[in-house]
């Protein structure tokens, strides 16, 4: 028996529900009800061109801000005693294991109208500020739920960095400027690349940080895409076809990425 | 400088950490106020446990999780032996569209898979519930096992396979005793990353389920769409000393294999 029938019962799965699945958006994006072949879903799609720009926006945003906050987070982490490195990393992944629901809803409580944050600023005689259902909320919920996502890949990166590198350029006469600029973030771009799709794919396609963060004034891709599987404007065509818009959105990104890691470039 | 960088590091953990202390703190409060602690009560607990359908739908997930992650390490150990023993082109072939579930945005992978369960559920005796759940849990699963398992055979002498059958083993024999200890800590951590993908999931199963059969997560959401309940407070506390409690543990097993190692 050959050993690669082994792989048949998966293969027969993979094209059943992975396969065929993503043909059928393309299917239902490019056709009518009646089985007619029409690109009026994809047209469609460009009414909503202020939803994806808010989307794209916002989740740039908070891909940067990830990155500017969890970069020096991961360099110290690589820096430690390597004993250490272990439990520092299980404590900043640890909130991760939080259903991310429950991590979004604490900041409901805390940015509401009534929350904590509104209460004390009332204590000092301020506000009552809106915090909660603003797109600065919305930000807010991407970082804090995809922060360890662009922690991870950063350090495993930078845990591989020697250190005598930093002490040949310093001997060589680089300041600490120029060693992060010409060792340290050539040396991490692959985590870099990774980090920013590990956090950019899910900001832009989430549907719940908008809807619990961002009321109903601040939807996002996401959310548009839900309204027409589950919600009152019922339209699987239409929602097929932002799925696709969507999927090629990523694709670029990913593409664009892609370009700013050196193992797959061929000329360094 | 290092001060410098204990004092950010504490930031960032202060801003990770705070809002979840913010919800075991008012787990604890009397009053259903989410800003004013008022006095300690563990009301909230008894009715979590009182709650027929968060209990029901805690009970489903951990079904669906279980079957979910056996079913995958399963298929997704024989799928890898098989993938791996294939020529480089349908090996990547299928390597690029097993990542597909990982790459794509759950949200796709969620109305992708309901497109395909309304159109079965239109012709075949097909509901939404149990089964669609656990198609959906096994298709965004099996990929991880896949990853997990396939190294292990990269690292692995490629002969001691036939090695172990020239010296008079059957090919399940050789598999047992040889390939499968090789791979085996693929396999488990498979198992666990399914487990624990499938126990957190929302999104797909958000998509796949029917009014019969609820996820923990599920609940959930509805509850957070109502008006406030420190029920969720309760919840989350639970969750977290779990969480706590399991990662120490992990952590501990995983210093003392280390050390184990090194000596």
């Amino acid at each position: 028996m050959k050993l690669k029938y082994f792989s048949a019962p998966y293969l027969v799965w993979m094209v059943v529900f992975i396969v065929v699945p993503l043909l059928m958006i393309a299917y239902f994006a490019f056709t009518t009800d009646d089985g007619g072949l029409t690109i009026k879903h994809i047209s469609d799609v460009g009414q909503y061109a202020n939803i994806f720009v808010r989307s794209i926006w916002l989740s740039l945003v908070a891909t940067a801000i990830c990155l500017v906050v969890a970069y020096p987070v991961s360099f110290i982490l690589s820096r430690m005693e390597k004993h250490k490195q272990g439990t520092m990393l299980m404590i900043v992944m640890l909130p991760m294991w939080m259903n991310f629901l429950l991590r979004t809803y604490a900041w409901m409580t805390i940015l509401g109208n009534n929350g904590i944050l509104n209460h004390l600023f009332g204590l000092v005689g301020l506000g009552p500020y809106k915090l909660i259902n603003t797109s600065g909320a919305v930000v807010l919920g991407m970082v804090y739920n995809y922060l360890p996502f662009m922690i991870l890949p950063l350090y495993s990166v930078m845990e591989k960095i020697d250190k005598s590198l930093f002490e040949a350029a310093s001997d060589l006469g680089c300041s600490s400027g120029q060693i992060l600029f010409r060792v340290v973030i050539p040396l991490s771009m692959p985590g870099i690349t990774s980090g920013v799709t590990m956090v950019f794919v899910p900001a832009i396609s989430t549907f719940i940080i908008s809807r619990m963060l961002g009321g109903g004034s601040n939807l996002l891709i996401g959310d548009l895409i839900e309204m027409q599987f589950l919600g009152n404007a019922y339209d699987p065509h239409l929602g097929a076809a932002i799925s696709l818009v969507l999927m090629v959105i990523i694709l670029v990104i990913m593409t664009v990425m892609n370009q700013f890691d050196p193992d797959d470039q061929v000329l360094m | 400088m290092k001060k410098l960088g204990k004092i950010y590091l504490l930031l960032v953990l202060a801003f990770l950490y705070v809002p979840i202390f913010v919800l075991i703190v008012f787990s604890f409060n009397e009053t259903k106020s989410r800003s004013v602690f008022s006095g300690f009560t563990l009301d909230w607990y008894v009715r979590l446990f009182h709650n027929r359908i968060i209990i029901s739908s805690l009970v489903n997930t951990i079904i669906i999780a279980v079957a979910a992650s056996i079913v995958s390490t399963v298929l997704g150990t024989f799928a890898a032996i098989g993938i791996n023993s294939m020529r480089k082109l349908p090996k990547s072939v299928i390597m690029n569209i097993t990542n597909i579930p990982i790459i794509d945005p759950e949200i796709v992978t969620g109305v992708s898979l309901m497109l395909l369960f309304v159109f079965f559920a239109a012709r075949m005796n097909l509901e939404f519930g149990f089964v669609t759940l656990l198609i959906a849990h096994i298709t965004f699963d099996v990929p991880y096992v896949i990853l997990n398992v396939m190294p292990k055979f990269n690292q692995m002498d490629p002969h001691i396979y036939e090695a172990a059958q020239d010296l008079g083993c059957s090919p399940l024999k050789a598999f047992r005793k040889v390939v499968l200890p090789e791979i085996m800590p693929g396999v488990v951590s498979g198992f666990l990353m399914s487990f624990t993908y499938s126990l957190d999931d929302f999104v797909v199963s958000y998509f796949t389920t029917g009014s019969t059969s609820q996820t923990l997560p599920i609940t959930i959401y509805s509850m957070t769409r109502r008006k406030v309940s420190p029920e969720i407070n309760a919840l989350s506390t639970i969750i977290f000393v779990v969480v706590v409690i399991v990662l120490i543990v992990k952590h501990t097993i995983e210093n003392r294999a280390a050390r184990k190692n090194a000596a």
